[in-house]
């Protein structure tokens, strides 16, 4: 096991930066000017009632979504990237084997037309022995149940060796005995120095694993150690949020 | 009447003949590989809109060059099916409209267009030729036409076929690492239309699918592998091609038709004792220890 608190205090910089951003749906905000920053190496919860703009802030991050006002600064390239969305828009009746899903991740090597190197093979196999798939290489995708099938996306992370990982609720309807491997898995990777984020539901998780902690509820109720984020007053503050859209919203002003 | 009367004698003695069986072995190459993505990427219908949509640039190549030029029908041809496609992603991209309900709006539209201008000129044995195919009439010009698509077809999907099998299989992660997957989105679409040109010509706007789709179902049928499904599409292809032409030629039937009823006799078989079929779901066999 890595140091856990002691790896961000160690480490300087910044992987991301969120300057007064806001992304909105229809004009209505889903993240409300929300500013910090996500140090480099360090291992982040996501946390906040439902249509809090987790999933959105992700989404932002990865440019799935453009902010309606202010800006993500991370000068990392889309290779340098690894997400894993809530709901994956995976066939998973397509016709593909364990072994070339996984190769899939090796696009920032391999990309679109280049050969798949023997070394990213071997990287494959051991990415899949890491998620415990040994012996699974052949076996179509759509054999697979929810679980091994969340392993199989979390071998394909491992071949990307992303240096920024996000995670949207990666252990939903996942059971507890894969979810603790995968959560090892988010741990090594936390010990090589990679900056993780992961949008989770289970505070009991939240706490004993991500040293860190955001805690949104449209608008940042607060971003830093976990201990202090998720503080009873905060939680409150977050539940009390209001999660319909108030449809005669007025125009937000910048506060003179 | 022997083996040789039944199977080869209608090659050997009629050039129209070969000529088809050249084209349904071109055919079977190029659409067999394109119905298996077409249905993997659940585009099936998609396929047949398009299809229909390429009938009024064709009809149109033909009121300007006249009877049957392939070359100028199957460059109409071409330009309509490739505005559609792109005209109908566009619209559902810029509206609320599903893709599949505007693909809708587009083919229907062309299919009525396409039938009004050959009935400007043409006799109804022109609408019928354009609508059910003329294999039998397919001559050189025509055949060194398809040879190109199918070649082209090929090249292009041997290129693309990564990016195409990541696009399909989760467009969320193409994005995600900056795959270009809408490029190749587009891509194939323009190889869908190409292979449906190659196709009008033989089997005509109402059937040009025929040959993509039913294979590529038969495929789907046999295998869970997609190397193994292009070769089975391909090959059930060109062996329905081959059977339908001779079927046709001693019954004395139309033949583009009967090609296709051939692939569906395959499907039917298929359906009945192939892997994932019913036969097996009936008689079931023993299940393994592990």
């Amino acid at each position: 096991m890595s140091g856990a608190g002691k790896d961000a205090m160690q480490r300087e910089g910044a992987a991301l930066t969120l300057r007064d951003l806001t992304v909105a749906y229809d004009r209505h905000p889903a993240v409300h000017h929300v500013s910090g920053t996500l140090k480099a190496g360090s291992l982040t919860a996501i946390a906040g009632p439902n249509g809090a703009g987790k999933s959105t802030l992700l989404k932002a991050i990865v440019g799935e979504l453009h902010p309606a006002e202010g800006c993500i600064e991370h000068g990392l390239s889309a290779r340098e990237i690894g997400y894993l969305p809530q709901a994956a828009e995976i066939n998973r009746r397509f016709p593909i084997n364990v072994l070339d899903t996984v190769l899939l991740g090796d696009w920032h090597q391999s990309g679109a037309f280049g050969r798949v190197a023997r070394a990213a093979r071997d990287r494959a196999h051991e990415a899949l022995s890491t998620v415990g798939l040994e012996g699974f290489e052949r076996r179509p995708i759509g054999s697979l149940s929810a679980g091994q099938f969340q392993r199989v996306l979390f071998a394909r992370l491992l071949m990307q060796q992303a240096r920024l990982i996000l995670l949207d609720e990666p252990f939903t309807a996942i059971d507890a005995r894969t979810t603790q491997d995968l959560l090892a898995l988010v741990t090594r990777w936390h010990g090589e120095g990679r900056t993780v984020v992961a949008v989770l539901h289970d505070f009991d998780q939240v706490r004993t694993h991500f040293p860190q902690t955001l805690l949104i509820a449209r608008e940042l109720i607060g971003w830093g150690p976990t201990e202090e984020v998720m503080a009873p007053a905060n939680l409150l503050k977050a539940r009390a949020m209001a999660e319909r859209w108030d449809e005669n919203a007025a125009v937000c002003e910048p506060a003179a | 009447m022997s083996l040789y009367d039944l199977f080869l004698a209608p090659l050997a003695d009629y050039g129209f003949m070969r000529r088809a069986l050249v084209a349904c072995l071109c055919l079977s190459l190029g659409c067999g590989p394109i119905g298996v993505f077409l249905m993997m990427r659940r585009m099936s219908l998609m396929g047949d809109a398009l299809s229909h949509a390429v009938l009024p640039g064709a009809a149109i190549g033909y009121l300007v060059a006249g009877s049957l030029s392939l070359t100028a029908m199957g460059i109409g041809g071409l330009i309509a099916g490739l505005s559609v496609a792109l005209l109908a992603g566009a619209v559902s991209r810029a509206t609320s409209l599903a893709e599949d309900a505007s693909f809708a709006s587009f083919y229907l539209t062309s299919l009525a267009l396409g039938v009004l201008i050959v009935s400007l000129r043409g006799s109804n044995i022109d609408l019928l030729h354009v609508l059910f195919g003329t294999i039998l009439a397919i001559d050189s010009e025509a055949l060194t036409q398809i040879g190109v698509i199918t070649s082209v077809t090929l090249v292009a999907l041997a290129i693309i076929y990564r990016p195409l099998v990541a696009e399909c299989f989760d467009p969320g992660f193409l994005r995600a690492v900056g795959g270009h997957g809408p490029l190749y989105h587009v891509a194939f679409l323009v190889l869908v239309v190409l292979n449906l040109v190659a196709s009008f010509q033989a089997l005509g706007t109402l059937m040009a699918v025929g040959l993509m789709m039913l294979p590529a179902a038969i495929a789907q049928l046999w295998s869970r592998n997609l190397p193994v499904m292009l070769v089975v599409a391909s090959g059930t292809a060109l062996v329905s091609g081959y059977l339908g032409l001779i079927a046709s030629y001693h019954l004395e039937l139309a033949s583009g038709p009967t090609i296709i009823v051939t692939a569906a006799l395959f499907y039917g078989l298929s359906i009945l004792i192939a892997p994932s079929g019913l036969a097996r779901r009936y008689f079931p066999r023993p299940h393994l220890t592990g």
